[in-house]
């Protein structure tokens, strides 16, 4: 199969997540958006490991999901803890810096 | 030439009394007045010992030096702090140092009541310390720092009692304008340096026999403007009638004999540079010829009468420039005439003063009148120098002036027709104006008010001021006799050949005799035939109203000068604030300002900040296609 | 001792010794600082003592590797101009604290973090003085924006903190140009036999003419700005105005200066074509900061500002010396640079304890101190003298050799120039006569005169003042070489006299 096909999903993923990431209100959605955007940039990376033959792109990946990892930990717990103080998850409510 | 290790005393004296008088404070309040008065006297000694040791040497070897040390040396640029004591300096020497001793000795008595006289001496010191730096100093820049010490002195004492505004003012305008001479000098040590290479008297009179015309017409022109400051002369002359706002002791020596003098000296010293440029001679004679015309015409609307000797100074004055711009010939009647006037003027001054002392300081001449009775010896001082100024023979001014209207008659074509006239239409004014002066202070009946004693005055005061009057009956006779004078300051000058003489001395000094006697009777009848008022009538000639206002001069010097330079400089102060500034302070709003637009951009939603990084990326990604497609 | 590094470290020390006392001993901190800045003048005049006056290359030379990859040396090293310069500061620094004994209180911090600053703020003086490394230079220069902008923001009146910001704001902009510069430089020496920030090395660079000018224009903004000169100047007047008067003579006596002996140092060393070439136009600009800021300051109505605009006309005539490239002018501008910060000092010093005991800066608010406060109203008005370049005051010689110098080579820029002494003579004596002259008005009556400490503090000033005027071959004799240096590096020679033969 021709690897190109692996990059086409890759940017259609990263596109979804993208624009969720964007018109998304809900915290939680926006963040597995998050995810689903990494994970695209993990596929592609997979991707050009296999076309050049080398193992970079691959511990590239394993850096990334580690990466994303820690930042679901942070992230869950910061938007559990706005979720507390102000009863929503929705992102827009939560625009202390600009007041 | 001889050197003399005792020139520097004649400053170091003087100059020793004032800083300890100004240092001790009120400490020297018991005796600062006989330390400053020592000093003086003990300068007046040092220059009669450097006299007898000139008179002890041939005409070639009487100028001494003094090199005290290396002042400022860059370059080429090389100006020793240095002293020269020559033939015409020992004239300035002794005629400051002796009448500013007697004018001490006066001041101790005329300033008794002051609380401050101690501080007065100090000055008094200064004055003189300075006037002798300047006509010592070996070299133009020295002469400069003369120049504008005797200035400050003068600043210092005109606004001795500068607690009166109008006094304060005085004494700045005094200075101010001063200095518009002495930047006169500034340009003349400037040219000379840039076109001679050297500043000393030496020099520039050697480098002068190869200098070129345009260079010494130059010079020559710029020392005159520096001239007019210090000497009040046309066109800067208007600093000294208010310049009476100072003590009388102060008018009288520095305002009348000695600092006012200066311009004369410095046209006579410099008078290598004048005999070679020709244009600048010229002008001396013109602006000469129209002060003592000014001077003269002043002084016969004047009511003040201080103000109206002040007048006749700057009147007088104009004499002595007139003199030096005639010339070779000219110079020694010039000096001659400073040094008759020195004592005549002095001791009217003085005479002035007592009267005041007398009077409860009233220095309006309406107010005064039949104080012959009350004041005999300041009556008789201040008659002797009225004869002198007028050119009575065989007073001190016949000598004098009449040389100087001979040496005018003289100078040959138009010039000599003209000058002759001048000279002898301003011995007419002058006789009506001190004329008037003498009727109305002196004879006729008394119009002072009822709490007015008049008294003769103390000894101290008298004495000096007859002292004066022996220097204004004889001191012409004394320094013409055997042409002394002329013969003693020979060597100083160009060789003159003999002028074909147009007016026998004789006819002159008839002429002069009779113009003065016009003079006199038109204020014989004028003032003394009619009652005088105790108030300054209003209804008079636009002639007399224009020159009780001292023909204009402060009214042109506020319309062109002041009220365009404070409209310049408000214009500028707002200019600053407004245009300047406010150009940086625009650059501070403009930051400011596209600061508050770009915030808008912060809206503080996380979708919006998502929004824009993923717009950026994308731009990124197409320049990035872009540029490598 | 003979030691520059040293030199500038004794001032750390001090700061050191003050900065672990307990606050409350505000006392004891002042007598630190005051001793601390009399040891360094007695130290740097011993320096000046072992000058060689003759010798025109740089003297007390130290170099120590500081950064070398970039080749960054901490070098110091003086000539006769920076020597000049270092005394000068030097000896301020103790009348500073002496005349300021009570201007750190009331300020925003305590009177440790006051004396802290200007200790910190007297090495960076001397080091810039003494750099011979253009990065090092450089660095001190910047670096001593901030001791003097908590300095003005801390311890000033008024608006201080506005002042602060701009006077910041303004020097930081010219830092930047310079910096542009000095990096240009930098890679230039590169191309051309290694990198380098050493100042000797630098000036034999070969550049084209348009780098050259591009260079020394970064230079020279940052140090119009800093001199200042017209139209460069506004950010003084407002600085002087919310400064405390100590912190004025630091910054107008001495930081101007660094302006003024950067244009020598770095302008007509490294750039001497650019020199010659925008010579021109900084002489105009010279001669409108003369004539300009006389005017202003005459037509201003309080008295630290007017003394802010008098000290732009001084530095006109500073700039004028340096670029009319005669040894008359060069050595006039190095004595002026002296002299300034005396006469200057005196001015603020008299002024600011006139305005204490007044609270109020306004000129009108005074009137007729001479008979309520003779000494006070004396000091001021030697001060003034010296200010309108009084014969027999220092600020004489230096003016007349500028304009001395300046009509050898430009006739017409002197005679304008020498308008500005008649000027001067206004934009003193109408302070003189509106505050010491006239009736004691009211609010006047009761004010002290000075007291013991202020006389210990003023009367050195004034006695330089009046000694140098009268006697200035100590410090000729030490400049002449120096300038005499520049003038023959730069290619020039004094114009010969004409005899008139135009």
């Amino acid at each position: 199969m021709d690897a190109a096909n692996y990059l086409y999903l890759s940017a259609l993923l990263f596109t979804i997540g993208a624009v969720g990431v964007v018109v998304r209100r809900n915290a939680i959605v926006v963040f597995m958006c998050v995810e689903l955007m990494l994970n695209a940039a993990n596929l592609a990376f997979v991707t050009f490991s296999r076309i050049n033959g080398d193992l970079n792109g691959q511990v590239i990946a394993f850096f990334t999901m580690v990466v994303a990892a820690c930042e679901v930990v942070v992230g869950l717990a910061i938007i559990v803890t706005i979720y507390r103080s102000r009863r929503s998850a929705s992102v827009d409510d939560a625009s202390l810096l600009k007041r | 030439m001889t050197t003399s290790t005792s020139l520097v005393y004649l400053i170091a004296l003087p100059l020793f009394g004032a800083t300890v008088l100004l240092l001790a404070g009120r400490r020297a309040d018991k005796w600062g007045h006989i330390l400053g008065t020592a000093m003086s006297a003990s300068a007046f000694a040092v220059g009669v010992y450097q006299l007898t040791q000139m008179l002890g040497r041939t005409n070639e070897s009487r100028p001494v030096t003094q090199k005290l040390f290396e002042w400022i040396s860059v370059g080429s640029f090389n100006v020793d702090a240095g002293l020269m004591l020559d033939q015409l300096s020992i004239c300035f020497v002794l005629l400051i140092t002796g009448v500013g001793t007697l004018i001490h000795i006066y001041s101790i008595s005329y300033m008794s009541h002051d609380h401050d006289r101690r501080r007065f001496f100090a000055y008094l010191n200064l004055f003189i310390a300075a006037m002798l730096l300047l006509v010592l100093g070996n070299s133009y820049l020295n002469l400069y720092v003369g120049w504008e010490g005797v200035g400050l002195a003068s600043y210092l004492l005109i606004g001795f009692w500068n607690q009166k505004p109008a006094y304060a003012t005085a004494s700045k305008k005094a200075f101010v304008m001063n200095r518009i001479g002495d930047m006169g000098l500034s340009f003349a040590i400037m040219i000379a340096f840039a076109t001679l290479g050297t500043v000393s008297f030496d020099g520039v009179k050697a480098a002068s026999e190869h200098a070129s015309t345009a260079a010494l017409t130059a010079i020559g022109i710029m020392l005159l403007v520096a001239a007019t400051g210090k000497s009040a002369q046309f066109p800067l002359q208007a600093w000294l009638g208010d310049a009476m706002a100072g003590p009388t002791p102060v008018s009288a020596l520095i305002h009348a004999a000695t600092m006012v003098t200066a311009g004369v000296y410095l046209i006579t010293r410099s008078n290598f540079i004048f005999d070679a440029a020709p244009t600048a001679q010229l002008l001396v004679v013109i602006v000469g010829a129209i002060t003592l015309l000014f001077g003269a015409l002043i002084g016969t609307a004047k009511d003040d009468i201080k103000k109206a000797l002040a007048a006749s100074t700057m009147s007088q004055i104009g004499y002595m420039i007139l003199g030096a711009g005639l010339g070779p010939v000219g110079y020694a009647f010039a000096i001659m005439h400073l040094l008759t006037h020195g004592f005549f003027k002095a001791g009217m001054f003085l005479g002035a003063g007592s009267v005041m002392h007398g009077m409860n300081d009233e220095v309006n001449m309406r107010k005064y009148g039949a104080l012959r009775k009350y004041m005999p010896i300041t009556f008789a001082t201040f008659g002797l120098g009225y004869l002198a100024i007028l050119g009575v023979p065989p007073f001190a001014g016949f000598y004098s002036k009449d040389k100087i209207i001979e040496t005018a008659f003289n100078a040959g074509g138009n010039k000599g027709i003209i000058l002759g006239i001048v000279t002898l239409l301003g011995a007419g004014i002058t006789a009506f104006y001190m004329t008037r002066v003498m009727i109305l202070t002196f004879t006729g009946k008394s119009r002072w008010d009822d709490e007015v004693h008049p008294h003769e005055s103390p000894l101290l005061m008298w004495l000096p001021m007859a002292i004066l009057a022996v220097g204004s009956v004889t001191s012409g006779f004394l320094l013409s006799n055997g042409d002394a004078l002329v013969n003693w300051l020979a060597p100083l000058f160009a060789e003159h050949g003999e002028h074909a003489e147009r007016l026998q001395p004789m006819v002159v000094s008839l002429l002069a005799l009779a113009v003065v006697a016009v003079g006199i009777a038109i204020a014989f009848f004028k003032y003394s035939r009619q009652e005088v008022l105790a108030i300054a009538p209003e209804n008079v000639s636009v002639f007399t109203k224009i020159a009780r206002q001292d023909l204009m001069q402060d009214k042109f010097n506020e319309a062109v000068f002041m009220r365009p330079g404070q409209l310049l400089t408000s214009a500028l102060v707002k200019t600053d604030e407004a245009v300047i500034d406010g150009a940086v302070r625009g650059v501070g709003q403009m930051a400011l300002g596209s600061g508050s637009v770009l915030r808008g951009i912060q809206t503080g939603f996380v979708r919006s900040y998502a929004a824009l990084i993923l717009v950026g990326a994308a731009l990124l990604i197409a320049a990035i296609w872009m540029v490598t497609q | 001792m003979n030691s520059l590094i040293l030199l500038m470290l004794l001032p750390m020390l001090g700061a050191l010794l003050i900065g672990v006392l307990p606050k409350a001993n505000e006392t004891l901190t002042k007598q630190i600082a005051l001793a601390t800045t009399v040891i360094v003048a007695i130290v740097t005049i011993a320096i000046a003592v072992g000058f060689q006056r003759d010798n025109v290359d740089l003297q007390y030379v130290q170099s120590y590797s500081w950064i070398p990859s970039f080749g960054i040396n901490f070098a110091v090293g003086i000539d006769g101009l920076a020597l000049v310069l270092i005394l000068m500061s030097t000896v301020l620094a103790p009348i500073v604290v002496l005349g300021g004994w009570n201007e750190s209180h009331g300020g925003r911090w305590s009177v440790k973090t006051f004396y802290v600053l200007i200790l910190v703020l007297e090495t960076m003086m001397i080091g810039v003085f003494a750099a011979t490394d253009v990065f090092l230079f450089y660095v001190i220069f910047e670096a001593m924006l901030i001791p003097v902008y908590f300095l003005i923001g801390g311890y000033g009146t008024g608006q201080r903190s506005a002042a602060a910001v701009k006077f910041l704001i303004y020097s930081l902009f010219g830092g930047l140009l310079m910096l542009a510069s000095i990096i240009g430089l930098y890679v230039m020496s590169g191309a051309q036999g290694g990198h380098t920030f050493d100042l000797a090395a630098l000036s034999h660079l070969q550049m084209s003419s348009t780098t050259q000018n591009l260079l020394f224009l970064g230079f020279f903004i940052a140090f119009a700005i800093k001199a200042p000169l017209w139209p460069l100047h506004t950010w003084l007047p407002d600085a002087a105005d919310s400064a405390t008067p100590g912190t004025s003579i630091l910054l107008l006596g001495v930081l101007d200066k660094v302006g003024t002996f950067g244009m020598i140092r770095y302008c007509l060393t490294l750039f001497p074509e650019a020199s010659k070439t925008f010579t021109p136009m900084i002489l105009v600009l010279a001669l409108i900061s003369i004539v300009y800021g006389a005017f202003l300051a005459i037509g201003q109505r309080d008295l630290k500002r007017l003394i802010a605009f008098t000290s732009i006309s001084h530095f006109g005539f500073i700039t004028m010396g340096i670029f009319v490239m005669t040894s008359q002018g060069q050595s006039g501008a190095t004595l002026y640079m002296f002299n300034h910060g005396f006469s200057t000092a005196a001015l603020f010093l008299v002024g600011g304890w006139m305005i204490s005991r007044r609270g109020s800066s306004t000129i009108a608010d005074f009137g007729g101190l001479q008979r309520v406060t003779p000494i006070m109203a004396w000091s001021f008005f030697l001060a003034g003298m010296s200010s309108l370049a009084l014969p027999g005051m220092s600020s004489f010689v230096s003016e007349f050799l500028v304009l001395v110098g300046t009509f050898t080579r430009y006739p017409v820029h002197a005679v304008i120039a020498t308008f500005g002494i008649v000027l001067a003579a206004l934009y003193i004596l109408i302070p003189v006569q509106k505050a010491l002259h006239g009736p004691t008005t009211e609010g006047n009556e009761n004010l002290s005169d000075l007291n013991l400490r202020e006389k210990i503090a003023i009367a050195p000033v004034i006695a330089i003042i009046i000694a140098l005027g009268f006697y200035p071959s100590p410090l000729l004799k030490v400049i002449n070489p120096a300038s005499a240096h520049v003038i023959a590096q730069m290619g020039f020679t004094d114009p010969a006299p004409t005899n008139g033969d135009k």
